[in-house]
């Protein structure tokens, strides 16, 4: 199935404007989708894999292992050779186990040779790319654990088997659920920076669009991307121009008071809250070839970032995002 | 609160083993930084390893490492986690959700004074928390998840020194007294209070334990255990006859005298009871304390399985009809017959003779599905507000389902018919959905009254 282009995704503004601001800032930590199946949400995080330029990795190396780190593999790489390979996205399936997650020992090395060898797993995949989970709340709590700490800690450790690997495992990890079918601790809720609410779309323009497109593509993939390819590179160029330009956006004093006073007013908890909003405040002044971050910044990224971060008050029938709203037009009017 | 936990920490830092371990609440940024800097100052006393989630006995204590023993065809062992941290510190993330076997491996380890312990704790709720046995070995308890700057730093180590000063006899039956009237009854707490007071005494450059090295032990080490509020006795210190001094002046020397007047009971207690953090105070008012926490209820009831769940080791048996084989563990039975085997068959070139006795199947555990059905009178003029008074009761317990995982119902009944208002759901929001209908929802009596359970 060949990979719909990121520009051909019909609507869904916030969710394309998450993935890029979280694409031009890997510190922001990932995406969040709620909402209804078939909303394009694998779609549109893949397609943005696509988009994004290949990376350098040595080559042959079974963990992506970047040439300039100098980092320790567990493989021995040699990182002389080195080539282009596209970003890794990797699909984590609702019932993978243990072995397949962290990786495990190569059974038949050992059987046949007596041999240690680590066949890695789904994470060492990812490394450099991006970890895409569907219906994570419903994935089992044990393999919850284990991605919570993975994300925590940047590497994965696996001390098992008479094995002890260690792999740096850094991804940008890219979430969707339908949170009618059940709720995600709020300990995994804050590793994601931004959390987007996708909905099937009103218009039946929009849905005749899509249908069009789709039809498009199945029938001459080829013919469909190029028509495409020269949108995809302007979002690649925007991209690239928004990483060099990030350094250099100023943020002002104003700025970082309006960000405490909002994540203040709607009771955000913890400080990730803040740290996540002046992230992608200034990624999106990035995109946008802003020299500075501004209120309006902030104020559209702000139920992005902090939506998710709001404890639920069981007593109060507002929605997160309507919360956000009113306190956006309370303090900034 | 914040710089009580920045000294708890800097001095646990300081001499690791003589303080069991440190508990550190409030997963973000901020605990996140610290630790960078907890690292940092641990590397220069030993190891430090850190304890996965996925942890098992055999990871902890050591087992077979397989490919050498096959390999050479004598039992080759590997060490444990717990063996690597020989000498030095485990952290121990999402210390929360720990099983209480690893909890009493850990135990027994700080128990042998081989290792300290740092708990992450991540939990959010009152129930929420890492296991009583770890718990009660570590010697601070520190809340984090209020602080609000990253503009933390931990200072300098204190060095334990060979011999640093020991407290009097009627400071330690100050400070047993002080443990005592706060409902804390094991020993180790005690214990901990009077270490803490000896290394901050160091830390103060004195030469002796003073009242004020006291106070901050009372504070740091008992007075996040308190179990109960103490009684204060009413009868109030007598009047200091303080010489002609102008007034407004009150120097050092009057201080001391004024204290020295009040018993040392008593300051302690004040000091502890001022130092007892909101979340267990709320706690003793309910008459449960954090401590308690952990699996509780039958929600949390386990049952084995041969399908999915956490893993939970193997047992003899042959795969087939779901049951799925455990190679390793297979292997592993196999393992030390090989050179038996191999010599019984001398022409037989296999590299591995496996018998039908070795294989193993894994076995999982998870958690028990519970659902709780609400079956509502809705005959009769106050049906209404009992079905508001339901609503309330199922949105509470939603709002928790993800720590206890027990689905809810909501069946309406009126003389021969019933409804099914809501099916079975763990999800808050479809709940809210499918009850839009009616009226009420939060702030009723009976949501109330379960808020208090």
């Amino acid at each position: 199935m060949s990979v719909f282009p990121f520009s051909a995704i019909v609507g869904q503004s916030d969710m394309k404007l998450a993935l890029l601001v979280a694409a031009v800032d890997a510190r922001i930590g990932g995406v969040m989708i709620f909402g209804d199946r078939g909303t394009g949400k694998s779609t549109a995080a893949r397609a943005l894999a696509a988009t994004l330029p290949p990376i350098l990795a040595v080559t042959g190396c079974r963990y992506n292992c970047d040439p300039d780190d100098g980092e320790r593999c567990p493989d021995p790489c040699t990182g002389d050779k080195a080539r282009r390979v596209p970003v890794p996205f990797v699909d984590l399936p609702l019932g993978s186990t243990e072995d397949r997650v962290l990786g495990a020992l190569d059974l038949e090395k050992a059987l046949s040779r007596g041999e240690k060898h680590f066949e890695p797993g789904l994470l060492a995949k990812a490394h450099r790319g991006f970890l895409y989970i569907d219906e994570i709340n419903l994935l089992e709590d044990h393999i919850v654990d284990l991605l919570l700490d993975v994300a925590a800690s940047g590497e994965n450790l696996v001390e098992r088997d008479g094995l002890s690997v260690r792999h740096k495992a850094r991804f940008v990890l890219i979430g969707s659920g339908n949170p009618e079918e059940g709720e995600l601790r709020p300990q995994l809720l804050d590793r994601f920076g931004l959390s987007v609410e996708v909905r099937t779309p009103d218009s039946v323009d929009d849905r005749v669009e899509i249908m069009r497109r789709c039809d498009a593509l199945e029938r001459d993939p080829k013919k469909f991307a190029a028509k495409w390819r020269g949108e995809d590179a302007k979002v690649l160029r925007q991209i690239e121009s928004a990483k060099a330009a990030l350094a250099g956006v100023k943020t002002p004093t104003r700025a970082l008071r309006d960000t405490a006073a909002l994540c203040k007013a709607v009771g955000a908890d913890g400080l990730r809250g803040e740290l996540t909003l002046m992230r992608s405040a200034r990624a999106l002044a990035a995109l946008e070839g802003d020299p500075a971050v501004t209120r309006d910044h902030i104020g559209r990224m702000a139920p992005l970032a902090l939506r998710h971060r709001l404890r639920r008050d069981v007593l109060d029938e507002t929605g997160s995002t309507v919360r956000i709203e009113l306190a956006l037009a309370e303090l900034f009017g | 609160m914040v710089a009580d936990a920045l000294l708890a920490v800097r001095l646990f830092v300081s001499a690791p083993r003589k303080f069991g371990g440190i508990a550190l609440r409030g997963f973000g940024p901020v605990r996140e930084h610290l630790m960078e800097q907890v690292a940092g100052a641990l590397a220069a006393h030993g190891p430090v390893v850190r304890i996965p989630p996925n942890a098992d006995a055999e990871l902890l204590l050591g087992g077979l490492d397989l490919a050498e023993t096959l390999a050479r065809g004598t039992e080759v062992k590997r060490p444990g986690l717990l063996d690597i941290a020989e000498g030095g510190v485990a952290i121990v993330p999402m210390a929360e959700r720990m099983s209480p076997g690893v909890a009493a491996h850990l135990a027994n380890a700080i128990d042998r004074g081989a290792l300290a312990i740092i708990l992450l704790d991540d939990g959010l709720d009152a129930d929420e928390a890492p296991p009583p046995a770890l718990l009660e070995r570590v010697a601070f308890l520190c809340d984090l998840s209020s602080v609000r700057s990253l503009d933390i730093s931990l200072g300098k180590q204190v060095k334990w020194g060979d011999a640093p000063p020991s407290p009097l006899k009627k400071q330690r039956s100050a400070i047993a007294a002080t443990a005592f009237a706060l409902g804390i009854t094991s020993v180790r707490p005690i214990l901990f209070a009077e270490a803490c007071a000896r290394l901050v005494a160091v830390m103060r450059r004195s030469e002796k334990v003073r009242d004020e090295d006291l106070e901050t032990a009372v504070r740091l080490a008992l007075a996040p255990r308190a179990l109960h509020l103490p009684e204060i006795a009413e009868a109030s210190a007598p009047e200091p006859e303080r010489p002609e001094s102008e007034p407004g002046m009150q120097d050092e020397a009057d201080r001391d005298r004024e204290r020295a007047d009040i018993p040392l009971d008593d300051l302690l207690l004040t000091a502890a009871q001022a130092a007892i953090p909101q979340n267990v105070l709320d706690g003793i008012s309910q008459g449960s304390t954090r401590l308690s926490g952990g699996q509780a209820g039958r929600a949390r009831q386990k049952e084995r399985s041969t399908r999915r769940g956490r893993p939970l080791g193997s047992v003899p048996g042959l795969p087939g009809d779901g049951r799925r084989l455990s190679v390793f563990d297979s292997l592993r039975a196999a393992a030390p017959w090989q050179t038996l085997r191999r010599a019984a068959v001398p022409d037989d070139a296999r590299p591995l003779h496996i018998r039908k006795s070795d294989l193993r199947i894994r076995r999982f555990e998870q958690n028990r599905e519970s659902l709780i059905i609400f079956a509502v009178d809705a005959s009769g003029s106050s049906a209404l507000s009992r079905l508001a008074e339901a609503k309330g009761a199922v949105e509470l317990m939603l709002a928790e389902a993800h720590v206890k995982r027990a689905q809810v119902a909501l069946v309406a009944f009126r003389h021969a018919d019933a409804d099914v208002l809501l099916p079975p759901t763990r999800s808050l929001t479809r709940a809210r959905r499918a009850l839009t209908g009616l009226p009420g929802g939060g702030g009723t009596p009976l949501a109330a009254g379960l808020h208090q359970a």
